[in-house]
């Protein structure tokens, strides 16, 4: 296995396109290292990315949108006070990847391209409306993170491709993200159900929303359904009865150790109220 | 083989490893410092917990070549010379381990705590230390021990 420390983007790409055999990224190590160590998949070629100009930076833009870098650690997006205020959903999701030592290391675009359906920042990414610049020999491109999962441990990156940034939109005035996952004990566990809601308010009604789940299907899911039993609404019993239903008829999960598919299906509406009542109260400020 | 430079504990250290071998396996097999410990070696159990640059971290799951230009602490460099850390100290006192296997990774995580935070709350110590598997103590002794040298580290300084 050769081990590349690139400086910049273009060599990171130029390494990636051209190496023979096969490649992967490396930021945290805390899957790619997991795969290494067990023998389940050694790369010919391992690029890490920290050395690149940047890559440790959290930023915001002039617009109020914010810039990751792809080498960001939970536990730097956890410390950083006007990140969590804008987007505590985000920001939790992420602090529930692991232990203290993973929080270390583990990042967010690592979690997205790990591509575990059950990544527990990926919902939230989803929820807030992120997108993640992604660049090749051919130029960038910017894409919903919806669309960058393609199956379980898949993305829709080619040879070549990095994912160069992510960003979170403006957070706006009176809104308000939350995520919250399912586990049979309180730490350090992979989430049988993730649901992340975020949401605007007119006043007491919610103007606009995104709902997203994970660990129920190949993929983390955007359900917009889901969304729509909420917006228009002030939240009542019934746009919350219509948000479970919306969110377990959205379900496509598997039966496995972790979860039946008859579980998983009404966790899914139950956690998807509990999170959309966090959300809401976080948007009314 | 890739050439390292860091330090570690203070002190320069250089070696040659392969690209494969991880932090934890060069601290026992080139630098001697057999306090790391393999447990799972996939993240999950905290006995190989380091500080790099001062963030806790499992040495299992980082490439002895990401060392480079790096500051490493492991369990060695807890004590001054012959006197033990407050943390070592009362971890003696309670009784706070047994077979000892988790000790060096649980010193290394409670010390990085209480460099953050001097006066965490029992949830607070139990949440920090949930990377850190004991299979002996029932975390008990553990948990009060640190909230303990916290509490005489306070009043010492």
């Amino acid at each position: 296995m050769d081990y590349h420390t690139p400086s910049t983007i273009n060599e990171a790409i130029n390494l990636a396109a051209n190496a023979p055999g096969s490649t992967r990224f490396l930021a945290g190590g805390t899957d790619v290292l997991v795969q290494l160590r067990a023998d389940i998949f050694t790369p010919d070629t391992l690029i890490d990315v920290k050395h690149i100009n940047g890559v440790h930076d959290i930023t915001q833009n002039r617009d109020g949108s914010w810039r990751i870098g792809i080498a960001v650690t939970g536990a730097e997006m956890s410390e950083h006070p006007s990140l969590s205020e804008a987007w505590p959903g985000v920001v939790e999701a992420m602090d529930l990847v692991g232990s203290t030592q993973i929080q270390g290391r583990a990042t967010l675009t690592g979690n997205l391209c790990n591509g575990s359906p059950a990544a527990d920042s990926v919902p939230a990414m989803i929820a807030a409306g992120m997108t993640a610049t992604i660049t090749g020999p051919d130029g960038s491109r910017e894409l919903a993170i919806e669309n960058i999962p393609t199956g379980p441990g898949k993305t829709c990156l080619a040879k070549g491709e990095m994912i160069t940034s992510l960003t979170i939109p403006a957070r706006g005035r009176h809104g308000g993200d939350a995520y919250l996952r399912f586990i049979p004990r309180t730490e350090m566990d992979i989430a049988v159900v993730g649901v992340a809601v975020n949401l605007q308010l007119d006043g007491d009604e919610i103007s606009q929303a995104r709902v997203a789940l994970g660990a129920v299907a190949p993929t983390a899911l955007l359900v917009p359904e889901a969304a729509n039993a909420i917006i228009g609404t002030t939240l009542d019993e019934a746009a919350l009865e219509a948000l479970a239903n919306a969110a377990s008829a959205a379900c496509k999960p598997i039966d496995d150790k972790r979860g039946t598919i008859k579980f998983r299906t009404h966790v899914a509406g139950v956690l998807a109220k509990r999170v959309a009542r966090l959300a809401y109260t976080r948007a009314k400020g | 083989m890739i050439h390292v430079n860091t330090k570690v504990n203070g002190d320069d250290a250089e070696f040659l490893c392969d690209t494969r071998e991880t932090l934890l396996d060069v601290l026992r097999e080139r630098l001697n410092l057999t306090g790391v410990k393999e447990g799972c070696g996939t993240g999950d159990c905290g006995a190989c917990s380091v500080t790099m640059d001062g963030r806790l971290v499992c040495s299992c799951l980082v490439l002895a070549a990401e060392a480079e230009g790096k500051e490493i602490g492991t369990v060695e460099g807890i004590a001054n010379g012959e006197d033990l850390h407050p943390l070592q100290q009362k971890f003696i006192e309670y009784a706070a381990l047994q077979c000892g296997i988790c000790t060096p990774g649980i010193l290394v995580a409670t010390k990085a705590l209480l460099e953050k935070n001097p006066d965490p709350t029992e949830t607070e110590v139990r949440y920090w230390l949930a990377g850190n598997l004991c299979r002996c103590t029932g975390y008990d002794k553990i948990i009060r021990a640190v909230i303990d040298t916290a509490a005489d580290m306070r009043e010492a300084s």
